[in-house]
């Protein structure tokens, strides 16, 4: 009975996608890697020009029109200088540490759906390479495969620091990891389907009476938010840098790397932001869907505008990000992940399979508000049997609210020094003079 | 070229498939991945080094999850990687970087025993593997997935329905088992801070300085000059006498004449370099 509600009018996309000729998938897959590339061309330079104005500089205006062939003309650099390889490094891991980087990352962007049903050289397809009935665990073992790649640079490097940065970054993405796969675990609820056309086509209806689209982000808000955090974490851009923090490790994994074999890595990450932000478009954000069902800007090739539109808005975020929060602490960070994360998306998986499941049984009203009663219950009890907080002892030095040692209260304060007496030569004053006269006589 | 058209032109077959047959697509793939897993296992056993050893695991894991993918079962093969691949390996990847690369595995037999043991217990496993496996090649029936891929939710669908009806008790023992070894795992690793002097936290340390009240900032530090980059030189208080504070206790108790230079180099006597300095000879 279950299975009836939930997989309603699944697996569309994929069998639009199962008529495609091979010499359509491998226009796709050009197409897609061709994407990619010029995704990762222009966000270096779209980064570095809106740090720059969040800055007050005007940032890489010399070459090309406005500055925008900057990062083609220092990619075309980057592959001719020298390629160095350190002494102690382990030849062959070293080698394929950027190519393991880098693969992975391009082969989680298969099944993201950029638009739906378009006419493509004749054929009717989705502009989708492909549809697996489980979608989403694809992007996420290309993520954990892509680890591979950073781990593995640091350690065949030979040298500290990058292996100091690869042993934050294996420990950083199983903990981020985690958080990511708990919140999208909601969304599958709701779809009742793994594959990112159906999670995109369940998003195609408006909630509250046609007001707001039916999107994820808006329905399940803190699977959104535990989301987009943790695809930050996931893909080591600030304020979640610590596997590269230039400030404490120099490069961290990549320090020893140079020429391609560090393009790769600068390409890789790049490619894992478009990925990322693409996926969050995918199941929070309506996919390739306008903000409003019907036919008006909302089939074919409109589908392609409002996709990049949407991954567009996550990239803008991930460089706002850069701009403007320092680096966490490890600590911190760490904390944030395993403490605030995963209990809250653990909290919230509960809360929407009992939400689920109120709506799958057809539940009546009384029956939803004693649900209801019981739940307010538990948390009233819980929240009374918590112990209160510590009192502090007031024997310590009494600290201000900002944690900041302040002077006692009692405190006397010494008088001011007595003033240098500066001798001034004794003038007779003009007006003096005029008015009274009697100094003059 | 028009082989090349034609197979350009041809159609894949669906995704799911209806029939349980060995399609050649996947007698391929198997003659390909199955050699490659066999040499990962190789190259795990073989391999001097430990990361490398891990590296083999990988591959041989990775085409095993990719084999699960092609017999129709895509949920188990992601899972595989997103697992296996992805958490287990990166753990053992993880432990094995903290040990260092040059540690070598040491040969001294440290259980008395514990050949004998290990030597029966592989003895012992292996005629099971061979067992089980030699039964699976003959009496046990092939059956395709395509039903259980197409009705009723799908492949996820099924292994969902299954695992929480028919193997509830099977999971539910299996995540306590889980449970009770990370928790254990946790018990073990734990280092309490009772017992011992705990190491005083960073407000501790400023409560304690201000409560004394003795010397709230800091010690001050040598005192590098533009003449000497010597931590041996003393900071100067404003009067110019020499601060007591800034006096490293190692080196005030060195023998002077190991820190002649030094002392030469501050005082401004010493051999003072010239342009032919870089040459590094004497001429």
């Amino acid at each position: 009975m279950i299975q009836h509600v939930l997989a309603a009018d699944n697996g569309e996309t994929a069998k639009l996608l199962a008529d495609d000729p091979i010499w359509l998938v491998l226009i796709k897959v050009v197409g897609i890697f061709a994407f990619l590339v010029v995704m990762t061309l222009f966000m270096i330079n779209w980064e570095r020009k809106v740090v720059a104005r969040m800055q007050h500089r005007p940032g890489p205006n010399r070459v090309g029109p406005n500055g925008w062939l900057q990062s083609l003309a220092d990619g075309l650099k980057l592959a001719f200088k020298e390629d160095i390889r350190p002494v102690l490094a382990d030849k062959w891991v070293f080698f394929l540490a950027p190519v393991i980087s880098c693969i992975p990352a391009f082969l989680a962007f298969s099944v993201i759906p950029l638009a739906g049903e378009v006419n493509l050289f004749g054929q009717q397809t989705a502009l989708q390479l492909v549809d697996l009935p489980v979608g989403v665990l694809v992007v996420l073992a290309c993520s954990s495969l892509g680890v591979y790649g950073i781990v593995l640079s640091g350690w065949a490097s030979g040298s500290p620091y990058p292996l100091l940065g690869a042993l934050r970054s294996a420990a950083q993405v199983i903990s981020y990891e985690i958080a990511m796969g708990l919140s999208i675990v909601a969304v599958i609820m709701f779809t009742g389907s793994m594959s990112t056309g159906d999670i995109v086509n369940a998003q195609a209806g408006m909630v509250l009476g046609g007001a707001i689209p039916g999107w994820f982000g808006i329905l399940l808000f803190p699977s959104f938010v535990i989301y987009v955090v943790s695809m930050v974490g996931e893909t080591n851009r600030a304020p979640f840098d610590l596997p590269e923090a230039e400030s404490e490790l120099v490069g961290g994994f990549h320090t020893e790397y140079s020429s391609l074999k560090f393009a790769l890595f600068f390409l890789a990450e790049y490619v894992n932001m478009v990925t990322v932000s693409a996926l969050a478009t995918t199941l929070f954000l309506g996919g390739y869907r306008a903000p409003w069902s019907g036919e008006f800007m909302n089939t074919g090739w409109w589908g392609l505008l409002w996709f990049i539109g949407k991954t567009l808005f996550f990239l803008f975020i991930f460089i706002w990000l850069r701009g403007t929060l320092p680096r966490l602490r490890y600590d911190q960070f760490m904390k944030l992940g395993w403490k605030v994360l995963v209990p809250t998306s653990l909290v919230w998986i509960m809360a929407v399979a009992v939400i689920r499941t109120g709506a799958i049984q057809q539940l009546s009203t009384a029956q939803r508000l004693i649900a209801l009663g019981v739940v307010v219950g538990l948390v009233l009890l819980v929240s009374f049997l918590l112990p209160d907080k510590k009192v502090q002892d007031t024997k310590g030095v009494p600290l201000a609210g900002s944690g900041f040692p302040v002077p006692p209260l009692d405190l006397v304060v010494p008088k001011a020094a007595p003033k240098r007496k500066v001798k001034v030569a004794n003038i007779p004053k003009d007006k003096a003079a005029v008015t009274t006269g009697k100094e003059a006589e | 070229m028009s082989l090349l058209v034609s197979f350009l032109a041809q159609q894949p077959e669906p995704v799911q498939k209806v029939v349980d047959t060995v399609t050649t697509g996947e007698a391929i793939a198997f003659w390909v991945l199955g050699p490659l897993a066999l040499a990962g296992a190789l190259g795990m056993l073989f391999a001097r080094n430990a990361v490398h050893s891990a590296l083999w695991l990988v591959v041989t894991m990775l085409s095993l999850g990719v084999l699960y993918m092609i017999q129709q079962a895509p949920f188990l093969g992601f899972v595989q990687i997103i697992v296996y691949t992805g958490a287990i390996m990166m753990l053992f990847l993880f432990v094995l970087m903290m040990v260092g690369r040059d540690s070598s595995d040491s040969v001294v037999e440290v259980i008395r025993g514990q050949r004998l043991a290990a030597a029966l217990l592989g003895i012992g496993f292996a005629v099971l593997m061979v067992g089980s496996v030699g039964r699976a090649l003959t009496s046990v029936e092939p059956r395709g997935l395509a039903e259980a891929n197409t009705t009723n939710g799908g492949n996820v669908g099924n292994i969902g329905q299954k695992l929480f009806t028919d193997y509830l008790f099977a999971f539910e023992l299996t995540s306590a088992l889980l449970i009770t070894a990370a928790l254990g795992a946790m018990i073990l690793a734990f280092v309490g801070r009772d017992g011992r002097p705990s190491k005083k936290t960073q407000k501790e340390l400023v409560e304690e300085r201000f409560q004394d009240g003795k010397r709230v900032g800091s010690i001050p530090g040598p005192g590098v000059f533009a003449t000497a980059n010597s931590v041996a030189t003393p900071a100067l208080l404003p009067d110019g006498s020499v601060s007591e504070e800034s006096l490293f206790e190692v080196i005030e108790a060195t023998d002077k004449s190991v820190l002649s230079d030094d002392v030469a180099e501050v005082a401004g006597t010493g051999h003072q370099p010239d342009s032919h300095a870089l040459k590094g000879s004497e001429s």
